[in-house]
């Protein structure tokens, strides 16, 4: 703790810290109070007498149920949960057993592979987007899920391997070569002993990963083009947009209702979420 | 040695006859193999084969529903010639330098706040972390909402506080536009740094910091002689990670401002949408995402030796 006065803990600790917090937290509270407040109220300019910024007289839920009756939202949402389960269940199913391989196994090649995989770690979508996208086409997968479920997996893969390595090196090698002593097979003391062992770091990895494929954008957006199709991010982005009107309080709700299930999820498995966070930037 | 271990032993033992499969999988090549494969398999196909696709059309003058003839380097030294494209170049430059500085001074202050003790510390933690987990393209358009120079409460606010006294319009005006754009990038980063700056603090044993102060550094001091050097390795993986996504952004500007006024945030990744997705320009859009691939390339090996050399001393 901050030594002497009081003053200086103010000023060394609570204010940053406070502006901090507010500066990070406030574009949430504008989302919630944009997302209530009446249309009369919302597109009154800044310089009008009568603008209150920070709270609404008349909280409407128009808005809201605007959202979920007249678009497409709760389709966009289903989609979106289905990409990002399906495609973290691959990612992590991959991950494992590819972890596995790289940080227990000897074999020829093993170091090349496991700097390849951390090489495609470092590849961000947006360098491949257009020549994948002519892949999806000629694969036949353009404007279905298939298309985001076997890409996403592509950067979580590499981030799932990662993080599960470190898991399966802290593992001792004793306890699998016991197994084998007593006569387990190789496949059976990964399955049996080693898998289970990782299992906070399996959750780890899949709530990232989820997150992750719930917050991708630029796969969602060039290979999916009809608005059932579409996740969350995409739909809001282009569906609520009509020509050049942005109808902000549909907006806002849909931002604020598109991000209930990641941060459900992280509420529950904060510790999880940042145990995968810092383990995927461990060197 | 216990009976129920020798039981055990034996139950393995006279399990039945392994199959061929088994046998095989008990040779560490052939297991390292199989399990290798899947991932093998979606990484060959959705980033490998994309790689030589991107590389391919990107020679080619290809576009939507054309294959297109190899015209060699044309697109690149069109490129070169492009003015847009330059001041894509110039932007991405920018943006990713002046965001990736104040990411990290801010998110190791907030790292350091946060690595006190105090009421409510776990609390505001998970709470500091929602601008990274929260979908970006949907908190961005709160912020493009927050920016609107009609309805503005960031004007309201620094009207009423006397800071200015005309509005202004943050993503119309082409001076304002990329601080407004770096503004968001960095209110999205800053959380990133500080949990994982906040992991490496909490490694650094309290007794360093405990005896410095006994030898007498100030506070000044025992941070940047004691904390900095051992907080180093992890802030340099940290940067590269946060580097890469800053250099390859897309969404922030995509919704912010779509590249504009008169491309004042035009960077590489839009620029590329733009061309490659917009206008159909297949091989054009290609090359101008493949233009990226060199700079990451040195960023990435730069980066990795300095590591390198910060965990050898």
């Amino acid at each position: 703790m901050i030594e002497g006065a009081k003053w200086r803990r103010w000023v060394y600790f609570y204010i940053p810290l406070g502006v901090f917090v507010l500066w990070l937290l406030f574009p949430f509270y504008w989302m919630l109070v944009t997302s209530v407040r009446p249309d009369r109220e919302l597109y009154r300019p800044w310089t009008a007498p009568n603008y209150a910024p920070f709270w609404t007289a008349h909280p409407t839920l128009v808005h809201i149920t605007d959202l979920l009756t007249q678009t497409l939202f709760i389709r966009w949402m289903a989609n979106t949960l289905f990409i990002a389960i399906l495609a973290t269940l691959i990612s992590l199913f991959c991950g494992l057993l590819a972890g596995y391989a790289l940080s227990r196994l000897k074999f020829p090649g093993g170091g090349a592979l496991g700097t390849g995989i951390f090489i495609t770690y470092l590849v961000p979508q947006t360098l491949l987007f257009i020549p994948l996208a002519n892949i999806i086409r000629n694969f036949s997968l353009g404007d279905t899920p298939w298309a985001l479920i076997l890409t996403y997996p592509t950067f979580l893969i590499p981030f799932c391997t990662w993080l599960l390595m470190g898991y399966f090196k802290a593992i001792p090698r004793e306890l699998e070569e016991c197994a084998r002593i007593d006569g387990a097979t190789r496949w059976k003391a990964m399955l049996y002993i080693i898998f289970p062992i990782a299992v906070p770091g399996i959750l780890s990895a899949g709530i990232f990963a989820f997150t992750l494929s719930w917050n991708e954008f630029i796969y969602a957006l060039v290979f999916l083009s009809s608005a059932e199709q579409k996740t969350v991010s995409v739909g809001v982005t282009s569906e609520l947009v009509r020509g050049d009107v942005f109808y902000w309080g549909q907006l806002m709700a849909g931002a604020l209702l598109g991000s209930v299930p990641v941060a459900f999820i992280y509420s529950f498995f904060v510790e999880h979420y940042v145990a995968g966070l810092t383990g995927s930037v461990k060197g | 040695m216990a009976i129920s271990d020798v039981l055990s032993h034996r139950a393995f033992a006279q399990a039945p006859r392994r199959g061929a499969a088994t046998r095989l999988l008990e040779d560490e090549r052939w297991l390292a193999a199989v399990l290798l494969l899947p991932t093998v398999i979606l990484l060959g196909l959705f980033i490998a084969y994309p790689f030589v696709e991107g590389v391919w059309l990107s020679v080619t003058d290809a576009t939507v529903g054309v294959p297109g003839h190899f015209v060699g380097l044309a697109n690149f030294t069109a490129l070169l010639h492009d003015s847009i494209f330059l001041v894509a170049v110039r932007n991405t430059f920018v943006y990713t330098a002046v965001a990736t500085v104040l990411k990290l001074a801010l998110g190791l202050w907030l790292a350091l706040l946060l690595n006190r003790h105090f009421r409510g510390k776990a609390f505001t933690r998970a709470f500091v972390l929602l601008p990274f987990i929260i979908p970006t393209v949907l908190s961005t358009f709160a912020w493009k909402w927050m920016f609107d120079p009609t309805f503005s409460v960031i004007n309201w606010t620094l009207f009423q506080l006397g800071i200015i006294h005309g509005r202004i319009n943050w993503l119309g005006d082409p001076s304002l536009a990329l601080i407004s754009v770096i503004i968001v990038n960095v209110w999205r980063g800053v959380p990133f740094y500080a949990i994982s700056l906040l992991a490496g603090l909490q490694t650094i044993n309290p007794e360093l910091q405990e005896a410095a102060a006994i030898d007498g550094a100030r506070p000044w001091q025992r941070f940047w002689h004691v904390t900095w050097p051992l907080l180093l390795p992890v802030t340099m993986v940290v940067v590269l990670f946060s580097v890469i996504q800053t250099f390859a952004d897309f969404q922030l500007v995509y919704v912010l401002t779509g590249g504009g006024p008169a491309n004042a945030t035009q960077l590489f990744a839009t620029y590329a949408y733009q061309i490659g997705v917009g206008t159909g320009l297949l091989s054009q859009g290609a090359a101008v995402s493949l233009a990226m691939f060199p700079f990451l390339l040195i960023i990435v090996v730069v980066q990795l030796l300095y590591i390198r050399r910060v965990e050898v001393h």
